[in-house]
């Protein structure tokens, strides 16, 4: 049982990872355009390189 | 809501002319940041061709396609109008509405949004974490190992649920102030209690504890706001911004002198210039100037009415080709148009506030959970003979179980489905209710221009004239930007035609237009000034010399028109044609129709009466209109629609809005709205049955934390799933 010693609080902090990770990308606007993700996927343009940040996207 | 005259775009006929109003719009904002919204994308190939083409037009530093709101957003250089876009936009084969420049922030809604998307996602993770230390109890954890368990369950559910749960919490604290009961009282009230006696059994080390359950219910719940928050917000947002209000300006002329005030400053007596293109901000007299003005708007009259001296005309009218002075008779609040956003504001106010099935739902279900857990508490404290804490607990368990996990998606879940359905169609619904007043229409008027038509004539007799004749029209038609003129030259230039060679070219205001064609006059415009004799139907005529020659028009069938009106009356509806025009052009369009049922000349209170009359005949009626004198009608109807090209005051009355141009979304969605209502009753049905199994286990004492979690989750998911089902 000595075990749950060091158990409990990986689960915690990892639970709080994924929840800041979520909180990021709920800030970063990732959840604006679902359907026009969806969409870009399919798009060739951005396929060599990252998508450039607009500078809409880099004031959030 | 506004009832001052719309911008330009708002109307067909003001598209011909550009505006005195539409070219101060231009004035270049620095670094101006437009918001558009493009109702017909849909796919991968709309985002690429848009965002492409768009980044290579002079002054566009970059455009971004949302698709989920369909909505366009341009960073461009200053000097950039949105016009400029909407134009661009056009050749591309995509409609485009300008939407309003103050919501170049982010909006209060989207930060709403983002607010209650937040706390679903913090319920979200802890009710993971609480979860995973749950399974370990029920796999079996004794003593101190539960406990600790608990404790550590508690430390995450306790912070969760004050930030998580402030949504209800604030309802129910509003309703309790106001002293009414709604949903959201009883949920708080099994949150709080649920939470604090789960908090001490686990303090005394007690079996069960319900933190997993409180964390869930708060998470579905939560869900379900979000998705009716959303199905609304976005659509309420849209039709806003889509309605963006203008300040009513009027030039006004004084000693020779022009200066532009707000209409609300103008007394009677003054004199104001309106210009081509421009709106009538005023009732009053005209007193110098000859035009031809649209009142389409306020009367549903496709044929522009000649105005010169001594002609009396109202607020909302349209110049279309010369300039005039008009005396004030009556501003602001005594005008015609102002007495018109007065019965809309009467037929509204009477409007009796719709129950929603969700509503009635809630308002029979919200007693019964405390009942239920009240009765438990008492009875097992009278059977166990005063053994608080056995009787707490069984109190809390039948509360958690009664808590209307299921009844909180049933209706958002199926709502958002046929929403978001119709929305990809390209119909807006505006009101959160109008979806289920939708499934109960049986009757449907539709407004014949602008609605049922695109309110734009189209040349009927061009194979009749030879080529010449086509030539000279089209040259002489090109000068002008009279509707007429200009539908005429659109259709001649579309058949490759050439203008011929004229010389002295001259519009004469409210007349027509004249030049000099191999040293003859040549004339088009009204029928008397040309020489020629009338004809009954719409027309335009060429004098050549002394040659006279009409060409006839008829409004052009919006796309979808007879598809909808036949699909309609597949469904069993009555469908009513009434208009403000006259009965020939009614009649003709009633007949190819197929609408046996139709009114010419109604004025907008006879339409209102109309539909009052039919609902006291206990008929619900579907009002599809889009003109000003429409509005009353739009909001006396039970449910009503109006097109994206509609003036903002009728859509800000009607319930959906169309976003293209096409009308067969119409019967789709009166189709559809019948379908979701099965779905949402038979998801009240399905949550009512879980209660009715579950709540005597709770109240037998069987019930325990793994129970409660069983049943809200399996009920969510069979209520969510069925939303989907929507077809």
């Amino acid at each position: 049982m000595e075990v749950l010693a060091v158990l409990i609080p990986v689960s915690l902090f990892l639970g709080f990872l994924g929840l800041g990770a979520f909180l990021w990308s709920l800030r970063k606007g990732m959840y604006d355009d679902p359907d026009g993700d969806s969409q870009r996927i399919l798009d060739p343009r951005y396929d060599d390189k990252p998508k450039p940040v607009t500078p809409e996207e880099e004031g959030r | 809501m506004s009832y001052a005259p719309a911008r330009p775009s708002a109307c067909p006929a003001c598209d011909a002319a550009p505006a005195a109003e539409a070219l101060a719009a231009r004035a270049p904002l620095p670094g101006a940041r437009l918001l558009l919204s493009v109702p017909a994308v849909h796919c991968a190939a709309c985002i690429s061709s848009i965002e492409r083409d768009l980044a290579q037009m002079d002054g566009v530093n970059s455009a971004r396609l949302n698709l989920t709101l369909k909505r366009l957003s341009v960073d461009a250089r200053a000097g950039i109008a949105a016009q400029d876009v909407i134009a661009r936009l056009d050749r591309l084969g995509y409609e485009a509405h300008e939407m309003d420049a103050g919501t170049l922030s982010m909006t209060e809604t989207e930060k709403q949004g983002r607010d209650l998307l937040m706390r679903v996602g913090v319920s979200g993770f802890a009710m993971m974490n609480v979860m995973l230390l749950s399974v370990a109890v029920w796999a079996g954890a004794e003593g101190a190992t539960r406990d600790l368990f608990h404790l550590i369950s508690a430390l995450i559910a306790i912070p969760t649920v004050a930030f998580a749960g402030q949504p209800f919490f604030r309802n129910a604290w509003r309703a309790l102030r106001a002293g009414r009961m709604d949903m959201d009282g009883p949920i708080s009230f099994a949150i709080i209690l649920t939470l604090f006696i789960s908090l001490y059994e686990s303090l005394l080390s007690g079996k069960h504890a319900y933190f997993e359950a409180v964390v869930m219910l708060i998470f579905f719940l939560l869900v379900g706001r979000y998705l009716d928050f959303r199905a609304r917000a976005v659509a309420r947002s849209a039709a806003q911004e889509l309605a963006a209000l203008e300040v009513p300006r009027a030039i006004r002329v004084s000693g020779g002198a022009e200066a532009t005030v707000s209409v609300a400053d103008l007394a009677v007596g003054d004199v104001v210039l309106v210009r081509p293109g421009g709106r009538v901000p005023v009732d009053g007299v005209v007193v110098a100037g000859q035009s031809e003005i649209d009142r389409a708007l306020l009367t549903g009259e496709t044929l522009p009415v000649f105005a010169a001296e001594g002609h009396v005309v109202s607020a909302g009218e349209v110049n279309l080709t010369g300039p005039l002075q008009v005396r004030v008779t009556a501003a602001g609040k005594d005008s015609s148009l102002h007495r018109m956003a007065d019965l809309v504001a009467n037929a509204e106010s009477a409007r009796l506030r719709y129950t929603t099935i969700a509503e009635r739902a809630a308002a029979a279900y919200a007693p019964t959970i405390p009942i239920v857990s009240l009765a438990a508490f008492v009875i097992w404290y009278w059977i166990s003979g005063g053994d608080l804490r056995l009787s707490m607990n069984i109190a809390v368990a039948s509360l958690i179980i009664t808590c209307p996990c299921a009844l909180g998606l049933a209706v958002p879940a199926v709502v958002t489905s046929a929403s978001g359905k119709l929305f990809r169609k390209g119909l807006l619904i505006k009101d959160g209710t109008a979806l289920e007043r939708l499934a109960e229409v049986d009757t449907v008027i539709f407004d014949k221009t602008g609605t049922l038509t695109l309110g734009t004539p189209a040349p009927t007799n061009l194979d009749q004239h030879g080529p010449e004749v086509l030539a000279v029209a089209l040259a002489l038609s090109e000068g002008s930007s009279h509707p007429l003129a200009q539908a005429l030259a659109r259709a001649l230039r579309d058949r490759g035609l050439v203008p011929a060679a004229l010389d002295g070219v001259s519009e004469v205001a409210g007349y027509g237009i004249e030049a000099q064609w191999q040293g003859a006059r040549v004339r088009l415009g009204r029928a008397a000034w040309v020489g020629a004799t009338p004809r009954s139907v719409t027309a335009a005529y060429l004098a050549i010399g002394a040659q006279t020659h009409a060409f006839t028009f008829a409004d052009q069938l919006r796309p979808g028109a007879a598809e909808v009106v036949a699909a309609l009356q597949a469904q069993g509806k009555a469908v009513k044609l009434m208009s403000g025009d006259v009965p020939a052009a009614v009649g003709d369009l009633a007949a190819r129709l197929g609408i046996a049922d139709w009114q010419a000349e109604a004025l907008p209170q006879d339409k209102a009466a109309a539909i009052t009359a039919l609902h006291e005949a206990g008929h619900k009626v579907l009002m599809v209109g889009d003109g000003l004198n429409d509005t009353v009608a739009l909001s006396v109807a039970h449910v009503s629609i109006s097109p994206a090209s509609a003036l903002d005051a009728a859509r800000a009355a009607s319930d959906m809005v169309l976003l293209g141009r096409d009308l067969s979304p119409v019967a789709d969605a009166l189709h559809l709205s019948k379908t979701a209502m099965r779905r949402i009753r038979e998801n009240l049905w399905q949550s009512g049955i879980y209660n009715i199994i579950f709540v005597p286990i709770a109240l037998f004492g069987f019930a325990t934390p793994l129970w409660a979690a069983f049943v809200m989750s399996i009920s969510s998911i069979t209520v969510t799933l069925n939303a989907l089902r929507l077809k």
